[in-house]
């Protein structure tokens, strides 16, 4: 369930960044709407379904359309179903939350098609996502069944901070627009993550590639950088029983994370390490799964 | 009611948007034409977005009459002002031109006076001012950059010209509230960001802590950066504050500053003092340091005086940098243009007429009523008179003013400020407005694409301060080739 609404959170979180990027920058650049399915994973599925990659279209299919999995209001339909099935280890306004979100998410999703509507419906969806973390961390004992919550809202923050690195990296692939782009499309993913502010304050200079890819993947601070992520996950996983297993993969995300030296990477390679950390975070859920529920 | 441009009518004014009732012009005819096709109920749910955002986003202001309200929501009108980017790229050479001339001016006011050796400007001039301080005699910051921010009031005339009105120097604020304006405009007029390429400004406090830095005596990667300011009940705190939190820099008050034994400047922190490189200052140069200016003053910090003479530390804008920010100064800028850099100023003053004088004088006091009379040292269009809107009890009291003090005095023919269509209740109608764009020296000089632009709500009305009932739209720079 966690996994679920931290991923229609971050969804969310996405498209907007995305709504307020493309009105900044000149149109016809390298920064188009239709890597948004290819990095959330539905390229195919994509393409499949839609001759036109506009905005109309690649909105829809990330926040509407029921054939793609991954698309917002089936994650939180996900969730709901989730929460169902174990309401009685949750606290009683968990569901309901949950089951408003899941009513707004399905009854609004339309008016967030035009633009017009947009922010409004996704900062209301990343609000009441938000207001179930709060809800589960200052409400719900913090037992294993908080630990589980913990893990999978964490995986999942460290697999979209990866995703956002790569759309970066992606946007940015032909080099002579992007000494003109790059500080738009690196402000644009520290504000999907809502790390700008943060990294303001820590870094104190312009917003430049390497320091962005580094606050964002190492930063041990912030919350959503794919380190922070891990660590929360290893700190959980250690409250467990049955826990060593899961170490192994999980000390090998740390190291690979860890490794990356962004300003000796160019964009392709950057995106290749990105793909690595990403396998290795579907290879620490594969072990949770086989250790806790198969 | 929807949109009707043809019942539009600017009069005698130039309007930003609409060239005769029913044309809109190039740069501005996507914009028309959408907007007229907005329902009355679209165009006014929108305008309620608008206002929902800023009281959600909390932008306020202070009007310091205003008793114990601290917060007022800062008035904004949707409809945006637009300027093609061509016109643009000239006003900009010409406000880069003015800053570059301006601070070599105050460098030479303070160093070897060439200027006044050399007759271009009166040195009683200079010892009247309000803005001159002895005490940066002979000081050399760094790049000799006295005013490192600058916010320029440009006016347009019936005829189409540009004008800049005055250049404030010395603390100008505003330019928060012209990255929310963006903002506000983003969230409740997004379809118009589709088919324009409007240029962006949110580069605003990248620049600005770029400068900042740039001027930092100590070479380091990441010099320290703080924001000084009054404190919440300064009419600009929201803007502190923003700047502050924008540039990832600490928001101090004086309380929080000290200075050493060395003269360095240190910062309190949990973890004991902090040296702070440069300190970009919101507090009056006479509140800086009680042990030089005001000796009540606790807004400021002891000894920043003599830190900042000794070098180790920068202030921005520099102590006496006011001496520029005056408007008989202004009137001599055309002058000062070309002492400094050899060139024609690109950019007109207002035709000024000086009351110290006596020609002039006699020429501004027969025609108060067609004539706009401002004190020399004073801002947030408090203490002046607009002739054509004054009664005559109010010019009898000017001419009094005039008479005793008439260096504080200066006459501008009053202008017909130009218009753009604003949204008054449920219809659009001209309303006055000017552009505050702002400038940044430092190792380089950068200016804002386009700034703030403020209007008056009331109809008729020239006064565009948001103390005194003036509002705010956001300024689209339109690059039409990329269109």
């Amino acid at each position: 369930m966690s996994r679920y609404i931290e991923r229609a959170e971050n969804t969310a979180r996405l498209v907007n960044t995305y709504h307020f990027l493309t009105m900044d920058l000149p149109r016809n650049t390298g920064v188009s709407w239709d890597l948004l399915p290819t990095i959330t994973g539905g390229k195919y599925s994509f393409s499949d379904h839609y001759q036109r990659h506009d905005e109309r279209n690649t909105v829809k299919f990330l926040l509407a359309d029921s054939f793609n999995p991954g698309a917002l209001v089936n994650s939180i339909s996900n969730a709901r179903e989730n929460c169902r099935t174990c309401r009685e280890t949750l606290p009683g306004s968990a569901w309901e939350v949950v089951n408003e979100l899941y009513h707004y998410s399905k009854n609004h999703v339309m008016e967030a098609l035009p633009r017009r509507g947009r922010f409004n419906y996704l900062t209301e969806i990343i609000h009441r996502s938000q207001q179930l973390t709060g809800l589960l961390a200052g409400t719900m004992s913090h037992d294993h069944a908080y630990d589980f919550i913990r893990i999978g809202r964490n995986l999942e923050r460290a697999d979209m901070t990866t995703r956002v690195v790569d759309i970066g990296a992606m946007s940015l692939k032909n080099p002579d627009e992007a000494v003109t782009l790059d500080v738009h499309v690196w402000t644009s993913m520290l504000r999907a993550l809502g790390a700008y502010q943060m990294y303001r304050k820590d870094v104190q200079h312009g917003v430049k590639y390497e320091d962005v890819v580094r606050f964002l993947l190492q930063n041990a601070l912030l919350p959503r950088s794919v380190a922070f992520c891990i660590n929360e996950v290893e700190e959980s996983v250690g409250k467990l029983p049955l826990y060593k297993d899961t170490l192994k993969p999980i000390r090998s995300v740390h190291r690979s994370v860890q490794r990356i030296a962004p300003d000796k990477l160019d964009a392709h390679d950057l995106h290749k390490e990105v793909d690595h950390l990403q396998v290795g975070i579907s290879e620490i859920h594969n072990q949770i799964r086989k250790t806790w529920f198969a | 009611m929807t949109i009707d441009w043809k019942s539009y009518d600017p009069g005698e004014c130039y309007d930003e948007i609409i060239s005769t009732p029913g044309y809109a012009r190039q740069a501005a005819k996507n914009l028309a034409a959408w907007l007229r096709r907005l329902s009355h109920e679209d165009l006014q749910s929108r305008k309620l977005d608008a206002e929902l955002a800023i009281i959600d986003k909390g932008v306020t202001f202070t009007v310091y009459s205003d008793g114990e309200n601290i917060d007022r929501a800062w008035p904004f009108d949707i409809v945006p002002r637009v300027i093609p980017l061509r016109e643009w790229q000239v006003i900009e050479a010409g406000l880069k031109q003015r800053l570059q001339a301006l601070n070599l001016f105050i460098d030479d006011l303070y160093h070897d006076r060439k200027i006044i050796r050399d007759g271009i400007v009166p040195e009683s001039l200079i010892k009247e001012s309000r803005g001159y301080r002895e005490e940066c005699i002979g000081i050399k910051p760094a790049h000799r950059v006295w005013a490192h921010i600058c916010g320029s009031d440009l006016v347009r005339d019936a005829d189409g010209t540009m004008y800049v009105l005055e250049d404030n120097l010395r603390v100008p604020s505003g330019v928060s509230y012209m990255l929310e304006n963006r903002e506000v405009t983003k969230r409740v007029l997004p379809e118009m960001f589709e088919n324009n390429t409007i240029l962006p400004v949110d580069d605003y406090p990248d620049n600005l802590l770029e400068m900042l830095q740039s001027i930092s005596p100590r070479q380091r990667a990441k010099p320290e950066v703080a924001v000084l300011t009054p404190g919440i009940y300064n009419s600009a705190y929201f803007e502190h504050a923003f700047l502050a939190r924008s540039m990832g820099a600490e928001l101090v008050e004086g309380v929080d500053l000290v200075v050493d034994k060395d003269d360095c400047v240190f910062m309190k922190t949990i973890h004991g003092l902090e040296r702070i490189d440069v300190i970009y200052r919101r507090v009056d140069d006479l509140f800086l340091d009680p042990e030089i200016f005001n000796p009540d003053s606790a807004l400021g910090v002891s000894g920043l005086m003599r830190a900042w003479r000794k070098g180790n530390v920068a202030l921005a804008n520099a102590p006496g940098c006011g001496v520029a920010d005056d408007k008989v100064v202004y009137s001599y800028v055309p002058d000062i243009i070309r002492y400094y850099l050899d060139e024609d100023a690109m950019l007109p003053n207002v035709p000024t007429y000086r009351c110290n004088d006596k020609k002039q004088r006699e020429h501004v006091l027969a025609n108060l009523e067609t004539m706009v009379v401002k004190p020399a040292n004073e801002s947030g269009g408090y203490g002046m008179l607009v002739g054509p809107q004054s009664t005559k009890k109010e010019r009898e009291e000017f001419r009094q003013l005039i008479c005793k003090q008439p260096r504080n005095y200066i006459g501008q023919p009053a202008l017909q400020l130009s218009t753009a269509p604003t949204l008054c209740d449920g219809t659009v109608e001209p309303r006055h407005l000017d552009l505050r764009p702002f400038i940044l020296q430092g190792k380089d000089i950068r200016v804002t694409a386009g700034g703030l632009t403020r209007v008056a709500m009331k109809k008729g009305s020239l006064v565009v301060n948001s103390s005194q009932g003036g509002g705010s739209k956001d300024t689209w720079i339109i690059d039409q080739d990329k269109n």
